[in-house]
């Protein structure tokens, strides 16, 4: 097992330098000089170069991506050129919101899915089934942005049950917070339940279908302890992969969510920063979503080979 | 005896047909300008004049929802178009060599699992300026993986085939035999992947117009329509309902669409 995890740990930090190597290379081949497209024509020539010591520009391009990845190891992304302040501590301030809102939706979607996609399996041949495929099809075809803009007309303007965004700060307490997250949550997560419920009724349908399900029942176990002990056991290792992936759909549907929502998360600030060309902003921003989509999945292959042995040995 | 088409690639291709056919009407002919604004019918809810009713400038929202069909179709073949040639290319490459090539290959092409449509477009957008063209460019290279995988997978199934030996038996180049032998037997699987790709590209085109980092916001695009209608749902909800429903069919068409064809293709996937 620890080889299984030492060589998968050495395949995401590979991933990570390569993605890393992604994000600074797009800033290299901004067309033109990016001091000059940050500070716009009517710059100093002074500003412009002192602009270009502060980017690095004045260092060759390998030597730069170096000292880049030497102080992103530290834990340094740079310093936002709108802020004035260090990328790190602007993310920090917002990743929580952004967190919060990923795992509230990926709750909200493993709690309907799972029960739905088994029901749908078990009761194979009844009106549910057919019921739950066409709900779920439909489901994954709706815009996230969209079931939030609908969910803001009815609980905020017609009813007035829930604020229509933004967010008080987690300071204004946990009823408030909850309040500000519950329809941005709901909308991310119940398109994901969606798409959660067909897998996860494929799964098991699959899953029922094997040999060793038809010996459990043949011994009279009861049907409760076929599903939960044997059926659903089998089905986790690809219903932890299910798990892995959406849970990074969340994180990077929260971008679009927070903007329908005006909350200030990760999403809004990476928005900001393009608008104003914040370079080393972008960079830090959209690198942690890499390293979260990384990492993610560098724990969902750690956890198959803790769940079936013979991925190990693959 | 042939086998009736499944319902889901009948229903598929209607929708498909009905969002085609509404592209190619707004080329020809459309109720209103969908740029006029009318002052003066602002907010109007579905009615005669007005089929699906105005938005906040009283610019009718049926030719709107029309013009915007062909963004969505364009942006999505665009990139389906990118992801499909570049993901086989590299996928028939990474299994028809093997070891080193193959692993080289296929470590970059995990590269672009890391950067999903919209993480890709944030930094073609911090780069360029923020349009259709980085749209299309981010959505097709964060598909790469999923064709690169497919390809490469079929790929390596079909090379050791008699067939394949015995085309290369006969003499047939390398390059023959991969064009000749080994990519027909990989077509539909990589068919049925596009066809749910142009549902994910739908959706991904939607939410950079939406963010402001799509289609540019003086084109009537449907993410565009949602991002303006968002000021106004205290007005009137149809400027968001209308485009929204026109996501929705679209994207469900092309996932029915792709569902069926595999169900058509390979009747052993069939449930």
């Amino acid at each position: 097992m620890t080889a299984f995890v030492v060589r998968r740990l050495i395949t995401a930090l590979v991933s990570i330098v390569l993605a890393s190597a992604v994000v600074f290379a797009a800033v290299l081949a901004v067309p033109g000089d990016p001091a000059a497209i940050i500070l716009g024509v009517t710059a100093s020539p002074e500003a412009l170069s002192a602009l270009r010591t502060q980017l690095g520009l004045d260092v060759p391009p390998v030597e730069r991506y170096g000292r880049w990845l030497a102080r992103l190891v530290r834990g340094d992304l740079g310093t936002s050129l709108q802020f004035q302040r260090p990328v790190a501590d602007l993310v920090r301030d917002r990743l929580m919101l952004s967190v919060a809102l990923a795992l509230g939706a990926a709750l909200v979607a493993t709690s309907l899915a799972i029960p739905l996609g088994v029901l749908a399996a078990v009761r194979r041949g009844t009106w549910l089934d057919p019921l739950t495929v066409l709900a779920s099809q439909l489901g994954a075809a709706v815009p996230s942005f969209w079931l939030g803009l609908l969910l803001i007309i009815l609980f905020a303007v017609e009813l007035r049950w829930l604020p229509a965004g933004g967010f008080p700060g987690w300071e204004a307490g946990p009823v408030a917070a909850f309040r500000a997250l519950l329809l941005p949550v709901l909308a991310l997560g119940l398109g994901q339940a969606a798409v959660m419920t067909r897998m996860t009724r494929a799964v098991l349908l699959d899953v029922l279908r094997q040999d060793y399900v038809r010996t459990a029942r043949a011994k009279g176990l009861g049907s409760t302890s076929v599903i939960g002990k044997h059926a659903l056991r089998n089905a986790m290792v690809t219903l932890v992969t299910m798990l892995g992936l959406s849970l990074t759909n969340v994180f990077i549907g929260s971008i679009v969510i927070e903007q329908v929502f005006a909350l200030p998360g990760l999403g809004r600030l990476a928005l900001s920063a393009i608008g104003n060309r914040d370079f080393p902003l972008v960079q830090g921003v959209v690198l942690l979503y890499a390293g979260t989509i990384v990492f993610v999945s560098f724990v969902v292959d750690v956890s198959y080979g803790w769940l079936d042995p013979r991925i190990r040995y693959a | 005896m042939r086998r009736r088409p499944p319902l889901s690639l009948v229903m598929g291709s209607t929708l498909v047909g009905l969002v085609a056919a509404a592209a190619a009407l707004s080329l020809v002919w459309l109720p209103v300008d969908p740029n006029r604004m009318d002052f003066g019918a602002q907010f109007s809810p579905p009615g005669v004049e007005h089929w699906l009713g105005t938005d906040h400038f009283g610019r009718d929202l049926f030719s709107r929802v029309l013009v915007g069909a062909r963004s969505a179709l364009l942006v999505g073949f665009v990139a389906v178009g990118i992801s499909l040639s570049l993901g086989c290319v590299l996928g028939a490459l990474a299994g028809w060599r093997g070891g080193a090539a193959d692993e080289l290959i296929m470590r970059l092409v995990d590269v672009l699992y890391a950067f999903p449509a919209i993480l890709m477009a944030l930094l073609l957008a911090a780069v360029y300026q923020p349009g259709t063209v980085t749209a299309m460019a981010a959505i097709g290279l964060a598909t790469v993986p999923v064709f690169a995988r497919l390809m490469r997978a079929s790929v390596l199934t079909l090379r050791g085939r008699d067939y394949v030996e015995a085309g290369r038996a006969l003499g047939a180049s390398e390059p023959r035999l991969l064009w000749a032998h080994v990519l027909p037997g990989a077509a539909s699987p990589i068919v049925v992947q596009a066809s749910l790709s142009l549902a994910i590209a739908v959706l991904a085109e939607a939410a950079l117009s939406f963010l402001g980092l799509g289609t540019p916001p003086d084109v009537p695009s449907w993410g565009n329509m949602l991002r303006e209608a968002q000021g106004f749902m205290a007005l009137s909800p149809f400027p968001a309902l209308v485009p929204g429903l026109a996501i929705i069919l679209t994207v469900l068409g092309w996932s029915l669409l792709g569902d069926g064809l595999r169900d058509h293709l390979d009747p052993t996937t069939r449930r």
